[in-house]
């Protein structure tokens, strides 16, 4: 069975990137998405934790939340992949189940 | 004839400190602080508006939008100073902890430590959580 | 109910501001006018353009007391006191303005 995991919320106000990446199993995927996107960007107290789930799973971040709160793909950090909405659907296509962290 | 607030003179202006801590769009906060400091800007008391944690992301140049179909309320932030509401504190150890500078934010603030800010809050006579 | 300007019917909410502030023409703000029985000279145009401007950069309608003082700044002290303002807009000038204009409704205004 693959899953892919979507992560809403801050790492700076919920547990909630910390919890699914306790329980993601390697290899998964893991999509940040509104204000999960605060996690993927370079230089943050949680970069660390990021590049560890990086170096174990699929990292996606969905562009358009990204943009949105005024951060560019360049700050991304490296090997998580931006994705946009057509990008989401598909990712939902290729696993077998989402599991939502809210 | 005196307005309500008027009544007693320009003895009871009170200090309202807006204190700021979610990010913009992921949820409603920070749209409605930012609405009522404007409403409450007519009242003409001293107001203050502080952003701390996930706050200061409202904050952030560069917002775009049109990529998830809702309104950029940022430019607005901009717009406070015409509404006499010109003190806006941010917090330093979170923009640190996010990785951004005060040449990230959007509008003119005074950053301000951990500890400075307190003290502020202590002194104000009504603080209003967003 | 919709306003009709230049042959179009345009969406409007109860109190008659326009639905969505992209439809907006100046022909839809002589119509608006015309509606409440007013005609628009220049000195109406400058502050609706005015107001135009103001929402473009800053995202709202601007509460009439902020209105007063940046149209005197831009426009000098003879246009920004209230009194010219309401002459020129008697249902009030951020409100009357603020919809020839294609505005929400001011925020703060009640």
């Amino acid at each position: 069975m693959t899953m892919l995991h979507t992560v809403n919320k801050s790492p700076f106000e919920r547990n909630t990137l910390a919890s699914c990446l306790g329980h993601a199993k390697s290899g998964s995927a893991i999509l940040l998405i509104e204000d999960g996107v605060f996690a993927a960007v370079k230089g943050t107290a949680h970069e660390d934790t990021v590049r560890g789930a990086v170096a174990d799973h699929k990292v996606f971040v969905l562009g358009p939340d990204l943009l949105a709160r005024g951060m560019r793909p360049e700050q991304v950090i490296e090997g998580i992949s931006v994705v946009d909405y057509g990008g989401f659907v598909d990712l939902t296509e290729q696993h077998d189940k989402v599991q939502a962290w809210v | 004839m005196s307005e309500p607030w008027e009544e007693e003179g320009p003895g009871t202006i009170k200090k309202f400190m807006y204190v700021n801590r979610k990010a913009p769009y992921g949820t409603i906060y920070a749209l409605e602080s930012l609405e009522v400091v404007l409403i409450a800007a007519a009242f003409e008391q001293d107001v203050s508006m502080a952003f701390l944690d996930d706050g200061v992301y409202q904050l952030k140049k560069g917002q775009d939008t049109q990529g998830i179909g809702m309104k950029n309320f940022s430019p607005t932030y901009r717009a406070l100073e015409g509404y006499d509401v010109e003190k806006l504190y941010v917090e330093a150890e979170s923009l640190a902890e996010r990785g951004l500078s005060e040449d990230d934010l959007l509008v003119p603030v005074e950053v301000m430590g951990r500890e400075a800010l307190a003290e502020l809050m202590d002194e104000q006579d009504v603080i209003l959580s967003f | 109910m919709p306003i009709e300007a230049g042959g179009k019917m345009y969406e409007t909410d109860e109190e008659g501001y326009l639905a969505d502030l992209n439809d907006w023409n100046p022909d839809l703000a002589t119509a608006m006018a015309k509606a409440d029985g007013a005609d628009l000279d220049e000195n109406h145009w400058e502050v609706i353009n005015f107001l135009r401007e103001y929402y473009e950069e800053y995202q709202i309608a601007p509460a009439v007391r902020v209105l007063t003082k940046a149209i005197g700044k831009k426009l000098g002290p003879d246009k920004g006191n209230s009194k010219y303002l309401y002459e020129l807009f008697p249902y009030g000038p951020a409100k009357q303005a603020c919809k020839y204009a294609g505005l929400p409704k001011p925020t703060g205004c009640v």
